[in-house]
């Protein structure tokens, strides 16, 4: 098979893991395409026989935090940062009402170790190589982002009301 | 006797990631621990819900963008890395001025992007001093200015409109790069201070960057590589902040969303 080939093949989980990154979709599919194109001028770095899967996302890693830092300084201007410029009507006084908002709620990098290890189902050594940093930092991460979604599920109800989204 | 229960084997337990010798382990330590038992369980079932909410999308059609942005030819590709090495041994010479790279990328042998601010710098430092002439070609004659450039550079490029910040387009002129023209726009507000933006379309290591800052004498610059074409807006009259708002507005014409 080639590369091309294989690089279409893992479109969808790009788009799936992005779609829970970034929230919508539009935004979502604009990080795997510019995350495709990357990959694709640079596929030249990829050492074939390793795992292509994670060298994509950690393509898709460093292309999603400078798309951040980049909304970051074009918001510095109104003395705004928000994380993204399509999560910032999210503000603390709304309620968690469902999963998706809760994601949105985390810190960047934690959202980004949980969501690797719940939606690829990435060993925490893979997690930790792709995200280029040590694997005692992906369990903090992680531990942390549950503790964080945990204690909002228990502040609005039963775990049991978890929201399936769209 | 088995090693005490650690949160990252809580973790693993919930993920399904723990070895299985150590399973039952875990097991029987948590029939023991109710309160860790049914966060250990609210964690999984977060897990579940994630999956339940996202997986959805693995079987959504593939937008066709996103199929055509892994077809085009790659020849070009392998032409800028080749450069790409020139240009890093080039530098490399120079030592001091490469930024180590956003992307960490370590085969890659450095951006150029330190250089491209250094150049704006200088150029920005030789040019916007001069009183007579700024610029080889006036604002008056600026869709001569951009496509005579552009021929130059060989990609097409434009002037970016900086009026709403409060600078308007003097001229511009060609300048030589390390390896090739570069164009150089000069922008000046009514109180006589002035702004150069500096292109360069020979980036070659065909990434992009988000903002850098970099200071070079009295001069600041904000600059960006989309893909080939670098970008470097630099005075030595204004606040960071206010350089800051002037790139900005370039940035977003240059690199409209």
């Amino acid at each position: 098979m080639t590369e091309a080939q294989r690089l279409v093949d893992l479109i969808p989980r790009l788009r799936r893991y992005a779609r829970a990154l970034v929230g919508d979709r539009a935004t979502a599919d604009d990080l795997v395409q510019d995350t495709l194109e990357r990959a694709w001028a640079k596929l030249h770095l990829y050492r074939r026989g390793t795992d292509l899967r994670a060298w994509l996302f950690t393509v898709m890693h460093n292309v999603h935090v400078n798309r951040v830092r980049a909304a970051r300084l074009t918001d510095a201007l109104d003395d705004e940062m928000p994380e993204l410029a399509q999560r910032a009507a999210q503000g603390d006084a709304l309620l968690v009402r469902d999963l998706d908002r809760g994601i949105a709620r985390l810190p960047a990098e934690q959202r980004a170790v949980l969501l690797l290890v719940t939606l690829e189902e990435m060993s925490y050594d893979e997690v930790a190589r792709t995200l280029g940093i040590p694997i005692g930092t992906v369990m903090s991460r992680l531990s942390r982002a549950r503790e964080k979604l945990r204690a909002m599920m228990l502040g609005q109800g039963a775990p049991a009301k978890l929201k399936v989204v769209k | 006797m088995s090693e005490p229960v650690t949160e990252a084997d809580l973790q693993a337990y919930a993920d399904g990631n723990l070895p299985e010798e150590r399973r039952s382990a875990v097991a029987a330590w948590l029939a023991a621990h109710p309160d860790d038992a049914e966060r250990i369980e609210t964690y999984r079932r977060i897990a579940e819900e994630l999956r339940t909410s996202y997986d959805g999308v693995l079987h959504e059609p593939v937008p066709e963008r996103l199929q055509r942005a892994v077809q085009r030819p790659r020849t070009r590709a392998f032409a800028l890395v080749a450069g790409a090495v020139l240009l890093g041994v080039a530098l490399g010479g120079l030592g001091g001025w490469q930024l180590r790279g956003i992307q960490g990328t370590p085969s890659t042998p450095g951006d150029g992007a330190g250089a491209l601010a250094r150049r704006a710098a200088v150029a920005h430092a030789t040019y916007s001093p001069e009183v007579r002439h700024p610029v080889e070609v006036g604002a008056d004659q600026e869709a001569h200015l951009v496509s005579w450039l552009s021929k130059r550079l060989g990609t097409q490029l434009r002037a970016p409109k900086l009026e709403a910040v409060g600078y308007s387009l003097v001229g511009g002129r060609l300048l030589p790069g390390e390896n090739g023209p570069v164009a150089h726009f000069m922008y000046q507000c009514n109180r006589g201070t002035r702004v150069t933006l500096y292109v360069r379309s020979d980036m070659g290591s065909n990434r992009s960057t988000a903002f850098r800052y970099a200071r070079e004498a009295n001069v600041g610059v904000f600059y960006w590589v989309d893909t080939k074409i670098g970008y470097a807006v630099s005075s030595a009259d204004i606040s960071k902040e206010d350089l800051l708002n002037v790139a900005n507005a370039a940035y977003q014409q240059l690199n409209p969303p």
